[in-house]
């Protein structure tokens, strides 16, 4: 599985390397963002208070 | 492939995230604190100025105790943060197969910066318990439109050759500009316009150290992660 490459290079990865690992970084990363700054149940809303101010999304 | 690049990310994510947490307690946290002051006397006083009137509902229901709890949370909170905007900024590294390094990780972390904190706080801007603002479901749809639109016209202006194309990726970041975020009709407040100018001008500045410091450890730590692996 795994390839010999002694030196992390974008332009070494093959094109389904990069769309694969960006979808699954970009559904993470969205879902994560989503949880902290836009869900609405208060008892995410009132944990992750301070940080949505202090990352300026609308909060309440 | 994907571990190492997530691994990278993570610990980029966790690095500005922590740093932002320090910059939030020494300036962002005190503002705050002190409207907070403004607001629950207005809530009291029967005068609350928000079109939400989410206040009472909050008071009920379960929050972090004000002190070490509080912090902890905003902590756990900036972390979860930094590495979900570390994972969006992999991604986007992925998706153009553009290069993120030492060197060029501060222009990466800027265009994170604009598209994600600059742009949507010009037109909503960086909302300070207690100060009045329109329909939440309403500002959080033009604040994603924003950074949808932001991010769009940015990507077309640096991978873009054409100018026609250059001048769309303009067109696009000013569109939610000429739509226009949501402002409420009534605009009165409690809490003193000082404290909101200094809360705008210090959480703008901790998003740019907070992008910064993202960009530049990403940077070293994608290729950082490259040479260790599998030798």
């Amino acid at each position: 599985m795994h390839t010999n490459v002694s030196s992390f290079s974008i332009a070494s990865l093959s094109a389904q390397e990069r769309m694969a690992t960006g979808v699954v970084a970009a559904l993470l990363g969205v879902f994560m963002l989503f949880g902290v700054a836009f869900a609405q149940p208060d008892i995410l809303h009132n944990a992750a208070h301070d940080t949505r101010h202090a990352i300026t999304v609308p909060c309440h | 492939m994907i571990m190492r690049v997530l691994l990278a990310a993570i610990i980029a994510g966790l690095l500005a995230g922590t740093i932002a947490s320090a910059f939030q307690m020494w300036r962002v946290t005190p503002l705050i604190l002190a409207a907070e002051v403004y607001e629950n006397k207005g809530d009291t006083a029967g005068t609350q100025t928000g079109a939400q009137a989410s206040a009472p509902e909050e008071a009920q229901s379960w929050a972090p105790e004000d002190g070490i709890e509080r912090t902890v949370y905003t902590l756990l909170t900036n972390s979860v943060m930094g590495v979900g905007f570390a994972f969006i900024l992999a991604a986007v590294v992925m998706f153009t197969g553009r290069a993120i390094t030492l060197r060029n990780g501060v222009l990466w972390g800027l265009a994170g910066f604009v598209t994600f904190s600059l742009a949507p706080a010009a037109g909503l801007a960086p909302d300070l318990p207690g100060i009045p603002a329109a329909d939440l479901m309403a500002r959080q749809v033009w604040w994603a439109g924003t950074v949808a639109a932001t991010a769009g016209g940015i990507a077309l202006i640096a991978l873009q050759d054409r100018m026609a194309l250059k001048a769309l990726g303009v067109a696009l970041i000013a569109a939610p500009h000429v739509i226009g975020a949501p402002h409420p009709a009534n605009i009165d407040s409690a809490v003193p316009a000082v404290l909101a100018a200094g809360f705008a001008a210090n959480t703008l500045a901790m998003m740019a150290l907070f992008w910064i410091v993202l960009g530049v450890a990403m940077g070293w730590s994608l290729n950082r992660a490259g040479t260790r692996a599998e030798t």
